[in-house]
């Protein structure tokens, strides 16, 4: 992140900094972080709530290890939609229940022809593939191919490092 | 996994109060004690069926660069480039995946500068080229899981 950033000051950076590896689990977690950081745990809860506003927060939560809870299958779909059409029909995507990120990304021809992608989460691979069904009768003549790419394996997985 | 600990899952992933005690708000609404909860909660970290708990920051928002990147490794080079990546401080997620673009990692990086600088030290370390594909729009993004 940029020291330049309007948006944010030092007091917002070092909230972010002291909060990337996540709360603390102790039964104040605000008045812990506004220790390490000399101010008080109010100051330390306005700026959570003022980056919740601005959306430099997204949520403040748990991230559940999908394998963990039963999702074995973790297919994304993958389509080729028509650039016209993309942002009406996105949107409708990513308001299904089933879709957990929905996104427009570029193509790289002939390798890659698909533009939008929809994670879906199954309990097994024949509950995704009902549930891309879903997107495919939702895209109709809009979509020229698809596919979904099944994850085999986790490589790697932590928080986002941002500083 | 109990009752418990699914009802802690389900109602922790968004949400979390800002208040002085917002463990014990928590677990009022849960039904629980405060120490029940945070017990809960380190211990379901600790197993890895919570990857996170805390703040989720907009990486864009922030000026930093973030991108999901694909790679086609052949099958006998494949664990050689997983450690080149994996072992990129600026690699959030790798997974593998089964298609002939077989390597898919979120790549997030303190400014957009610093992403064209990671993935040229990608290619050049692993041999192969990079397919990166940085999102033109956001539609949705909200991992809910019932536990």
């Amino acid at each position: 992140m940029s020291a330049e950033d309007p948006l944010l000051d030092q007091l917002d950076r070092q909230i972010i900094l002291a909060t990337q590896e996540g709360l603390p689990l102790s039964p104040q977690p605000y008045a812990v972080i506004a220790n390490q950081l000399c101010c008080t745990a109010e100051e330390v809860m306005a700026r959570l709530k003022s980056m919740l506003e601005s959306g430099v927060i997204r949520r403040i939560g748990a991230v559940p290890n999908h394998y963990a809870l039963g999702y074995k299958a973790n297919g994304m779909t993958v389509w080729d939609v028509e650039d016209e059409r993309i942002d009406e029909l996105g949107e409708r995507i990513g308001k299904l229940e089933s879709v957990s990120h929905c996104y427009q990304r570029p193509r790289y021809l002939p390798d890659w022809p698909y533009n939008l992608f929809a994670m879906v989460h199954g309990h097994d691979r024949t509950e995704v593939e009902h549930k891309a069904r879903q997107i495919e009768e939702l895209l109709g003549d809009a979509c020229h191919a698809h596919e979904i790419l099944y994850s085999t394996r986790i490589l790697k997985k932590t928080g986002l490092r941002i500083v | 996994m109990d009752e418990l600990d699914r009802a802690i899952i389900n109602h922790l992933q968004g949400g979390f109060p800002l208040c002085d005690h917002p463990y014990g708000e928590v677990a009022k609404q849960l039904g629980c004690s405060e120490n029940d909860l945070l017990v809960r909660l380190e211990k379901l970290l600790n197993d890895k069926v919570l990857t996170r708990f805390g703040p989720m920051y907009h990486a864009e928002r922030l000026g930093g660069g973030l991108s999901l990147v694909a790679m086609k490794i052949p099958p006998d080079d494949f664990e050689r480039v997983a450690g080149i990546v994996n072992a990129m401080p600026e690699v959030a997620h790798n997974y593998a995946r089964e298609h002939a673009l077989n390597m898919w990692f979120v790549l997030a990086t303190e400014t957009p500068q610093g992403q064209q600088e990671a993935l040229a030290r990608i290619e050049r370390e692993s041999g192969y080229p990079v397919y990166n594909m940085p999102k033109i729009k956001e539609y949705f993004v909200e991992l809910k899981l019932r536990a």
